[in-house]
């Protein structure tokens, strides 16, 4: 907490320490850290304890803080309802294959935009990163009818979970982050595997990747948290029940579902992603700004 | 004195003399060797970005000046534009969509930039505050959203915002069933979920800033607003004017917050946005290729918005 102590920002830390500053600095750090809490974790709170309250407890003006009769049974009734463990698990399979999706083939590509550096690599690269432009809802038409009849083979992905992970694949930010990273890694490393007779796979695998371990995190949590945050393609590529993702899920059941147990199915939703947000946070933060956004 | 290759490594130590043409022959199969062992590994992203990316981006572009009915396509010309333009709910969903940008670009733009100032003074409970501000981005907006619907923009008097509206004597609002309310609430809920992501990014920006020019300004006699005004904004300028950007775009895509806040079109279309216009015609009306059309449009209007954003950043300069 106090590592950048020493830097000056817009009020210096002298005023702080000193009579008038020292009393204004901790109410409002007092203040920020109340209000904050009641923001950012208030609604959160709210939501837990809500699908704990009974129906008509829910109704009820003015709304309780704390239960008066706390329940599970909104809980239980969305795990069995809704199938809950049947929609986790699909996004789980979903996220997990993402992943390894996008670490095999946008890491080799990247190192061989990177080092391999082909004839026509940097028309390639222009080519996907041009793609960060085109927002996503323009695509999302034609992009669902090649994806119920692929060209050339004429198949349907409808359904099948190379419907997320295909696409997922095609993400220009992770092979620009790879990229980037790879082209810090000096040349004479690589020329000294060359030296020793190394295969270029052999290199990506040996020394490249145990170098890169930060990006490759990086990218993994990105990748994870886009399957579990998103929406509307999982709705649309994959519309049956026994495939169908867990936000979709509840969306799909929130129609004829007393509000209680969809909260409650919402709030069961979200645990996995804070979880995994509260182990991962520090690699989370910093990988925001990874994309060379500074100043 | 090395030959440098076109890809900039030394090519050995052959020097400037010329090559016998054995050697040069070699030295083209290598090269030949490297690009195809490059393009080995490059195939996979290859397809992908060809398959879901490069060939949607030029197939909508097809669509939208084609009709399939019954299984058979012909080309239509300008019909799914003419068609897709005078759809009644067009330009309400142009309205509310850039409504909602505006509101978005005060409330989510100017608060996540105000926030990282003031957290960046802090010089305790630092990670405590991050943490907090970036809870809300890492659940799913599915979540989310079904807690504002149903708990906090309850219309009834039961719900989370109008309590607090009652406790303070304020008049209460029916949200999302009010016309008037509609957008500013989804504004609301969209930022609580998002802001997170601008503020930390904003953070990080600002501990770039080098503290010596808060120190001269401060010897000049500059206060705190002045500072703000003379050192932080101009010191992040670039990042600033970036992430307007990416917001503008990113909000000019609202969808599920109408979808699951306001059921779609919401009281008397004040909900509709373009996205959702889109995934109405082509999911609802079976229109697909004017849903394609919409998307063309959507993507002139972004290009439009980007073209504007390029002039003024490059003038500044």
């Amino acid at each position: 907490m106090a590592a950048d102590s020493g830097t000056r920002t817009l009020i210096s830390s002298a005023q702080m320490r000193r009579g008038r500053g020292k009393y204004i600095y901790w109410t409002l750090l007092t203040l920020v850290i109340v209000i904050f809490t009641l923001v950012f974790i208030g609604p959160l709170y709210w939501m837990v304890t809500g699908a704990l309250k009974s129906g008509q407890e829910i109704a009820q003006t003015p709304p309780t803080l704390w239960p008066q009769d706390p329940r599970l049974s909104n809980y239980t009734d969305a795990w069995s309802q809704l199938d809950l463990a049947k929609l986790l698990f699909n996004t789980f399979y979903y996220a997990a294959g993402a992943l390894i999706f996008q670490l095999v083939l946008d890491t080799t590509a990247a190192y061989a935009l990177s080092k391999l550096r082909p004839a026509f690599g940097n028309v390639i690269l222009g080519l996907m990163l041009a793609t960060l432009m085109i927002p996503a809802m323009v695509l999302i038409i034609p992009q669902y009818v090649t994806v119920i009849d692929l060209p050339i083979l004429h198949i349907s992905l409808l359904d099948s979970p190379l419907a997320l992970w295909l696409p997922a694949v095609a993400n220009a930010f992770n092979i620009f982050l790879l990229k980037r990273f790879f082209d810090s890694i000096p040349e004479e490393i690589m020329s000294a595997a060359v030296m020793d007779g190394a295969t270029p796979l052999r290199t990506l695998w040996s020394i490249i990747l145990p170098m890169s371990r930060p990006i490759l995190g990086v990218v993994s949590i990105f990748a994870v948290t886009a399957v579990w945050k998103d929406f509307l393609w999982p709705k649309l590529v994959m519309p049956s029940p026994e495939t169908r993702t867990v936000s979709v899920g509840i969306y799909a059941f929130s129609g004829g579902t007393p509000m209680n147990v969809v909260v409650a199915a919402a709030v069961i939703a979200a645990i996995p992603t804070i979880i995994f947000f509260l182990i991962f946070q520090k690699s989370i933060m910093s990988g925001l700004t990874a994309g060379g956004l500074k100043g | 004195m090395a030959t440098i290759t076109a890809h900039g490594k030394p090519a050995g130590v052959s020097g400037p003399r010329p090559e016998p043409p054995a050697r040069r022959q070699s030295r083209r199969r290598r090269q030949l060797q490297n690009n195809l062992t490059g393009y080995a590994f490059l195939i996979g992203a290859v397809v992908c970005f060809a398959v879901f990316s490069w060939y949607p981006m030029v197939r909508g572009i097809i669509m939208s000046f084609q009709r399939t009915r019954r299984g058979e396509t012909t080309w239509v010309g300008w019909d799914n534009y003419e068609r897709i333009i005078n759809d009644p709910s067009f330009w309400t969903a142009w309205k509310n969509t850039f409504y909602f940008t505006a509101l978005a670009l005060i409330l989510g733009y100017a608060v996540p930039f105000f926030v990282a100032i003031l957290l960046n003074e802090f010089r305790h409970a630092k990670g405590y505050l991050r943490i907090l501000v970036y809870l809300p981005v890492m659940l799913p907006p599915a979540s989310a959203l079904f807690l504002f619907k149903y708990y906090a923009y309850d219309p009834s008097d039961a719900g989370l915002f109008n309590a607090i509206l009652n406790f303070f004597h304020l008049p209460t609002s029916d949200w999302m069933q009010s016309t008037t309310m509609t957008m500013p609430a989804m504004v609301i809920a969209s930022t609580w979920m998002n802001m997170g992501a601008a503020v930390l990014i904003y953070l990080a920006a600002l501990q770039n800033i080098p503290g010596e020019l808060y120190e001269a300004a401060e010897i000049d006699g500059a206060g705190i607003w002045r500072r703000i005004w003379n050192v932080t904004i101009p010191q992040t300028k670039l990042i600033l004017s970036l992430m307007a950007m990416l917001q503008i775009v990113a909000t000019m895509q609202l969808f599920i917050e109408p979808l699951i806040l306001a059921n779609g079109a919401g009281t008397q279309d004040s909900a509709t946005s373009v996205a959702y216009l889109i995934y109405q015609h082509g999911f609802f009306q079976n229109d697909l290729n004017g849903a394609a059309a919409l998307g063309v449009i959507m993507l002139i209007v972004l290009a439009g918005f980007s073209f504007v954003y390029v002039r003024l950043t490059s003038r500044q300069d």
